[in-house]
């Protein structure tokens, strides 16, 4: 080998291993917060649970008590965020993958979209304020769901689209070709083969408004008691997050972190599921 | 041109004696002046061409040279993309399948297709075959069952897939869903099969196993096949068409073509000089 050559090599070799350092401190750095804050909730989290916690109300400062009504709370407004996001969602993706591809109308739609996508919660939030809690004159565990589901519905519109999407056009030309209509070829064949990419944008949609506060703060509000009336103010777990944590009582420090344990693990749960199908999915692909 | 295409359109000997008189009064299919544009490109230029019943056509040239886009004609899948244009006559048994008033339907009904990748359905062996015969027929189980083991059989994928009917198609091989697609469009008893590259993504026995296929399908349908590859279009085909920039340069007897072409483009493709 030249001098040359040997100079350029080294020098390549030296700037290989600078990068891959740098490279490798800044996925530290960002993976140190991260472990931080998980470990801090699990270990303070974890130090908080105690079977109270699932079937007592929230309690006033200085007694005993658990948060079921604000899990329940928020089960009920999240699976009914998830039931009035998701039809709508997979309608409207569907329309824009399907019927409105290449048109000005679906790249408005999917602009338009994306900026719902982005929008902050609370701004959600206050948009349902105005259009329905300030109309019936009171909070409401519908107000809520509601709220919600407009964060769920750009995030279902957009997988459903792009799941859509990413099906091979001549899948459709296959089954068009067969002489079956275009809205026989969605259903039965299009929709089977992009299930586990929305199923896995359903269930992210889902985790997403698991923990969120904002929209809830201004439609739901909060209740000390269990509610099954979805037209009263309804509990649920990261307003309760939100208002113990903020408060100088010792128990509900340890309540708010219990929540905060409770929602995590959930969260990790329906990641851990949607990759599931995903990966399932895609050993039965090859 | 037209003339010499006249000509050479009669079928062999030995073909002339296994047709049916009819057959040779009137092809299958044939394009009538077709021309086609993409968006204002015009990507067909006045095609004409016969496809004889119950023989294989195969369609050449190099890419771009609009052979697919031709094949797309005869069953109107073009038709589900927008800003594309076909003018012209495509006649099937004598009626314009082009004329609006000529039902999707029953054209695609009569004229099957396969694609270059093999595309099965995410379902089952069974129901890739049964999902079209559902669209037109009611059919008890018994007899679906019987029609599904036609239809692989006539796939030449029976032995390899009837114990595993209720298994996901896309567990097959390449050749083996490429198989099923075939199946798949000759399921719906269609007269026509439209095979747009089929073998182009399989390896060299997966696309053996196509070949004899084909010169088994064509006793029973009428195949018009594009093919990239010259010695495929020289193995199974009874006619070829070499296209050339959208025009139809050179048509005729398989063994004509490619023993003496007529035509300088023709020869020079034939004999690899471009492409």
């Amino acid at each position: 080998m030249s001098d040359v050559s040997e100079r350029l090599y080294r020098k390549r070799r030296l700037i290989n291993a600078w990068n891959l350092v740098a490279s490798g401190a800044c996925a530290a750095f960002g993976i140190f917060w991260l472990v931080w804050i998980l470990w801090t909730t699990l270990k303070t989290g974890i130090a908080a649970m105690k079977p109270a916690l699932f079937y007592e109300m929230t309690p006033p400062p200085g007694s005993d008590g658990g948060i079921a009504n604000a899990l329940f709370g928020s089960l009920v407004m999240s699976l009914g965020a998830i039931l009035i996001g998701t039809p709508i969602g997979v309608a409207a993706g569907t329309y824009l993958a399907e019927f409105a591809k290449k048109r000005a109308i679906g790249e408005a739609i999917r602009f338009v979209n994306d900026i719902l996508l982005s929008a902050p919660s609370i701004v959600l939030g206050l948009f349902v304020y105005t259009l329905v809690v300030r109309q019936t004159g009171h909070f409401s565990g519908y107000a809520g769901a509601l709220a919600l589901a407009l964060i769920v519905l750009p995030v279902v519109v957009r997988t459903t689209d792009e799941m859509l999407q990413l099906v091979p056009s001549q899948m459709r030309e296959a089954a068009l070709s067969l002489g079956v209509p275009q809205w026989k070829v969605t259903l039965q064949v299009l929709y089977r083969s992009a299930l586990p990419g929305i199923m896995t944008g359903i269930l992210l949609a889902l985790a997403r408004i698991s923990g969120e506060t904002a929209p809830l703060l201004f439609t739901a509000l909060n209740n000390q008691y269990w509610t099954n009336d979805l037209n009263s103010p309804m509990a649920s777990v990261p307003v309760v997050i939100f208002q113990y944590a903020m408060s100088p009582y010792e128990s509900w420090h340890s309540l708010a972190w219990a929540g905060a344990f409770v929602v995590t693990v959930f969260v990790l749960l329906l990641s851990v599921l949607s990759r599931a199908i995903l990966l399932r999915n895609k050993v039965s692909n090859d | 041109m037209t003339e010499a295409q006249f000509a050479l359109s009669t079928p062999t000997p030995a073909a002339a004696a296994a047709a049916t008189p009819a057959n040779s009064e009137l092809p299958k299919m044939a394009a009538r002046k077709l021309d086609f544009f993409y968006n204002g490109f015009h990507a067909l230029k006045n095609v004409s061409l016969d496809i004889a019943e119950k023989r294989v056509t195969a369609l050449i040239g190099p890419s771009g040279c609009g052979k697919s886009t031709l094949l797309r004609i005869f069953n109107r899948i073009y038709s589900i993309y927008p800003k594309l244009e076909a003018k012209g006559e495509v006649m099937l048994d004598g009626e314009n399948i082009l004329d609006p008033k000529y039902p999707l339907n029953r054209l695609r009904s009569k004229v099957g297709m396969v694609f270059q990748k093999p595309v099965p359905f995410p379902m089952s062996i069974y129901d890739n075959i049964a999902y079209g015969i559902r669209h037109y027929e009611k059919l008890s189980r018994a007899d679906m069952d019987i029609r599904v083991e036609q239809a692989l059989r006539q796939g030449a994928l029976w032995e390899e897939a009837k114990d595993k009917l209720k298994q996901s198609a896309l567990g097959l091989s390449g050749g083996q869903q490429q198989r099923l697609c075939i199946a798949r469009a000759v399921a719906l008893k269609p007269e026509v099969i439209l095979l747009d590259e089929p073998t182009s993504a399989l390896d060299p026995i997966a696309t053996g196993k196509i070949e004899q296929l084909v010169a088994e399908l064509k006793e029973h349908f009428t195949i018009a096949i594009v093919t990239h590859n010259m010695q495929q279009a020289a193995r199974c085909s009874d006619f070829t068409a070499f296209m050339y920039l959208g025009e139809l340069i050179e048509f005729g007897a398989t063994e004509m073509l490619f023993t003496k072409p007529t035509k300088k483009q023709t020869e020079d493709y034939i004999t690899g000089r471009f492409g």
